[in-house]
């Protein structure tokens, strides 16, 4: 056969067969719930068959044995002859296992000569078929021992053999309370001879039962350092091929057709004398069109559902699981939630990781969670949704949760911090430490976690694309963990600044607020911590960063405003000074060559409008660089103390300072305070018997504070307009009618009780006065207005 | 068997260099450059090549050149290297050369070492010598001094 076309065969094959059993890994789960169906049984029959004689076609025998041995279960399965019994779902699995060591095998070297044997799994196929229900009827499901699939090539001689070993050696596995560890994936040095000693120990012939019983823990340990990265990698050929809508395809093919129509009346219009601008007009826009919907139509190709990688989970989570001797059940919420494959291929190893700790670390052994009034099977959930262009990724168990004392114990027990830091950590603070480098509570090192790389890693890993990773966890009831990734990284939202006569782009992810200062307050706001220059955001200090300075680009002539942009890079905000702020436009974002790599505060380069190209500024490099943000170890520490600071600010309440006539000094908390507005007196309805005013789209009933309480009056209804603070609650917003508004301040409330009058809580000295805080739900009830009633 | 191989040439002041043609993808009239802050010195810019951008490497600077006088305007020539495309900035360029193995000597030891990584070897030509670049080595960073 023609070399090329051969080659053409495999790699279809190879991306076919991958395919392929993803989807038969997925029913075999079901079939191991009892939850399959005879069509996923055919489903599956069907991609075994497949496999089988594509690969005899190819040439690849060993594949073909390995899937007749299986296809011949599978039809006695789908014929009814047999029943799903957890041995045979464990054998199955085995199957597709070794079928993707078969697969990979042949991706790497295009022959299946060197791949792995197969024929004590070939065998145990064969075995589960005659024998399926005599081991796994006489003990519940989930009790399959090792003996039941022992790889003995010899069957028939077995058969008498084997009879008096396999109940003997069940019980006593059972009653030595081997019950959890569960087979054949169980890669625990210490169950499987465990079990091989009592079967030694109670078998007639106990030397030959000992030799048979003791290969079978020895056979899938080979395998077992890489649960969960056999099914859940496949290779990189699954990873390099996409599936796309055929309709999406002809609709980007239409869009292609339009481009070319475009370009050649472009290119008409190139050649004639004189060109109308009309015309040029004309085609600019369709131009514009066309290239926008076909970039939005390549998007779209590129946008998967994350259940492509997260159908490989349920697998994963059963082998850990197994593996761990846990029970778990893995739900997962929003499959269809897209993102760009770039990303996808990139959240897959992060994820896998956070789901081996859930269950390694978090989700507990079925007597500790009984003992603990929880139900014996552990709960995972992952969920996906969309929210403000990014991707939260949730992973929820319902675990042991986080051990903070244990936590700060071994954070100074590996010296990543001293005693007193420890003690000094907020509970958020000390649950950050599982991302520091080098960290792991695991007592005991096990297969799946627990060697100190880890958290760190998935948190690089994440922020490296864009994301940021978050830790909630509450003692004894589990942890969460939150993870925000970008939809794409091709094509990101970004505000354009320009500093030094550049511009530069600023993704809009790292992005707080922007903040002016104008003539004589841009000098007087700018102060110095000895000689870091520093700014008071409301009331914080937030470090400056000039970007022209730290870029050594000239600065500025003179200064007559001053534009701080307020970027936040690994939970530290700092504001970056820049000459002038010019847009926010969505810009396309181009690798910088490796000669650039160098530069840290660079995230990349894009092309503007004019065809130039402006870099794009990377706010964690940048904090690096100019050393705003230290390095991991420091970071605890430096968040620390800013969460002192805002933990202080918590004692402070702020106002909004009001005054009515008559009443000069009036507050109230600004929390309950949704917008402040002002009103044309003539745009006052009545409604009922009551005064309105057309707010948004809604009726907002308006309220004169003044009616209410004791000395004030209503502001003259002269004015042009008139002060509203709109009130907010349950859905529903109030106008209240005041005089003016003075100021908003912050401080720690004192309020005294003294004068009580109706519609006040109390008085306390604010800026030196006396003001009286306004008790605004007691006022809406003395008019009647309750939200109790409205709702 | 002689390998012929066509190099395209270029100076850089008096300096007379080859590249393999199969390696340049183009030459270009002086085009505009976004500088970058903070980049190594031999880095002159960023090019927008329709719709790519490419790090525009000054050789002259590379090679340890003077400056180019300011109103001289370099050639742009965008190499295809190991590690993606590049725009070298080049003072003249000549014409595409046909050689073979028999005019081809490694470059003598008594060269700087910094320009010897760069240079892979000389073609004696009837006039002249003939310096081979090594392009994906002329287009690193300049290594610490």
């Amino acid at each position: 056969m023609n070399q090329d076309l051969q080659q053409q065969f495999v790699r279809d094959m190879l991306t076919e067969s991958y395919d392929g059993l993803d989807r038969y890994d997925r029913a075999i789960l079901l079939l191991e719930r009892q939850a399959a169906d005879t069509e996923t049984l055919n489903d599956i029959f069907r991609v075994v068959h497949t496999l089988k004689g594509t690969a005899g076609c190819l040439g690849f025998h060993r594949i073909e044995k390995l899937a007749h041995a299986g296809e011949n279960l599978l039809d006695a399965l789908r014929n009814g002859l047999l029943a799903p019994t957890p041995a045979i779902a464990s054998g199955l699995l085995r199957l597709s296992d070794g079928l993707r060591t078969l697969l990979q095998t042949i991706e790497a070297t295009t022959t299946d000569a060197g791949a792995a044997d197969h024929t004590a799994l070939i065998a145990d196929l064969h075995d589960l078929r005659l024998n399926p229900a005599g081991p796994a009827a006489s003990s519940p499901p989930a009790h399959e021992p090792l003996p039941a699939a022992d790889p003995t090539p010899a069957v028939s001689d077995l058969a008498s053999a084997a009879a008096p070993v396999d109940p003997a050696a069940e019980t006593s596995a059972l009653s030595d309370g081997e019950s959890a560890t569960w087979g054949l994936f169980d890669p625990l040095p210490d169950a499987a001879p465990a079990i091989a000693a009592h079967a030694a120990a109670t078998a007639p012939t106990p030397s030959a039962a000992a030799a048979r019983v003791s290969p079978a823990p020895a056979a899938p340990s080979p395998t077992t350092p890489a649960v969960g990265e056999t099914s859940g990698r496949n290779s990189a050929l699954a990873a390099s091929s996409v599936r796309v809508d055929v309709a999406l395809l002809d609709r980007l093919m239409n869009l292609v057709g339009e481009l070319v129509l475009s370009r050649n009346q472009l290119v008409q219009l190139a050649q004639t004398r004189h060109l109308r601008p009309e015309a040029v007009t004309e085609i600019s826009q369709r131009l514009n069109l066309v290239t926008t919907e076909l970039q939005e139509g390549v998007m779209k190709t590129r946008m998967q559902p994350i259940g492509n990688i997260w159908g490989k989970f349920p697998r994963i989570v059963r082998d850990i699981a197994h593996e761990l001797g846990k029970q778990v059940r893995l739900q997962t919420v929003g499959n269809e939630t897209e993102l760009d494959r770039t990303i996808i291929e990139s959240i897959r190893d992060p994820l896998t990781h956070i789901i081996r700790n859930a269950i390694d670390h978090g989700i507990e052994s079925p007597e500790k969670r009984s003992a603990a009034g929880k139900t014996a099977e552990g709960q995972l959930l992952m969920r996906a949704y969309h929210e403000g262009g990014q991707v939260n990724i949730e992973i929820i168990d319902d675990g042991a949760g986080l051990n903070l004392a244990r936590i700060r114990q071994k954070a100074v027990e590996k010296k990543l911090m001293s005693a007193e830091e420890a003690a000094r950590l907020s509970d958020r603070e000390a649950t950050n430490i599982v991302f520091l480098p080098g960290f792991s509570t695991a007592e005991q090192i096990t297969n799946v976690s627990g060697r100190g790389v880890g958290m760190d890693v998935v948190k690089t890993n994440i922020e490296k694309i864009g994301g940021s990773v978050d830790i909630q966890s509450a003692f004894g009831q589990g942890t969460t963990i939150k993870i925000k990734i970008p939809l794409t990284l091709a094509i990101v939202p970004a505000l354009i600044v320009r500093a030094g006569g550049d511009r530069f782009a600023i993704p809009q992810v790292s992005l707080l607020e922007l903040v002016r200062l104008e003539g004589a307050a841009a000098t007087a706001a700018l102060e110095k911590v000895y000689d870091t220059p520093v700014f008071r955001l409301r009331g914080h200090l937030l470090p400056l960063i000039f970007l022209h300075r730290e870029l050594k680009l000239p600065g500025p002539t003179q200064l007559d405003a001053v534009n701080i942009v307020v970027l936040q890079a690994d939970q530290r905000t700092f504001g970056l000074v820049v000459d002038d702020i010019c847009d926010t436009e969505e810009i396309v974002v181009k690798p910088l060559g490796k000669h650039l790599k160098s530069l840290p505060m660079f995230a990349g380069a894009t092309i503007m409008g004019d065809g130039r190209v402006a870099l794009i500024l990377d706010a964690l490099g940048l904090a690096q660089h100019s050393r705003v943000v230290s390095e991991a170890h420091e970071r605890a520490r430096t968040s620390a103390v800013s969460d002192d600071g805002s933990s202080q600010s918590a004692h402070l309440t702020q106002l909004l300072l009001f005054s009515l006539p008559g009443r000069a000094r009036l507050a109230l908390p600004l929390d309950q305070a949704a917008r402040l507005e002002e009103i044309a007196p003539k745009s006052i309805e009545t409604s009922g018997a009551r005064e309105a005013v057309q707010y948004r789209g809604q009726i907002m009933p308006l309220l004169r504070l003044g009616r209410y309480l004791p000395g004030a009056e209503d502001p003259a209804a002269t004015g042009e307009s008139l002060q509203v603070i709109v009130y907010q609650h349950a859905g529903l917003s109030i106008g209240l009618v005041v005089g003016h508004i003075h100021d908003i301040i912050a401080q720690e409330l004192a309020i005294q009780p003294g004068s009580a009058a109706p519609g006040l809580v109390g008085s306390a000295v604010i800026q030196g006065h006396i003001t009286d805080l306004v008790d605004i739900p007691a006022i809406l009830q003395s008019a009647g207005l309750s939200f109790a009633h409205a709702a | 068997m002689s390998a012929l191989q066509q190099l395209c040439t270029f100076y850089i002041a008096d300096l007379f260099i080859g590249l393999d043609v199969l390696n340049v993808q183009e030459v270009l009239r002086p085009q505009e450059l976004a500088r970058v802050p903070l980049a190594p010195p031999n880095v002159e810019g960023l090019l927008n090549l329709r719709g790519h951008i490419v790090t525009a490497i000054d050789l002259r600077r590379r090679l340890g050149f003077p400056a180019r006088a300011p109103d001289a305007e370099p050639m742009f020539m965008i190499v295809r290297t190991a590690d993606g495309f590049v725009a070298l900035l080049v003072d003249r360029v000549g014409d595409v050369i046909e050689v073979d193995e028999s005019t081809f000597e490694p470059t003598p030891d008594n060269i700087p070492a910094a320009t010897r990584t760069l240079i892979a070897g000389v073609h004696k030509l009837p006039q002249r010598l003939l310096h081979l670049l090594d392009a994906t080595q002329a287009a690193l960073p300049a290594l610490a001094a």
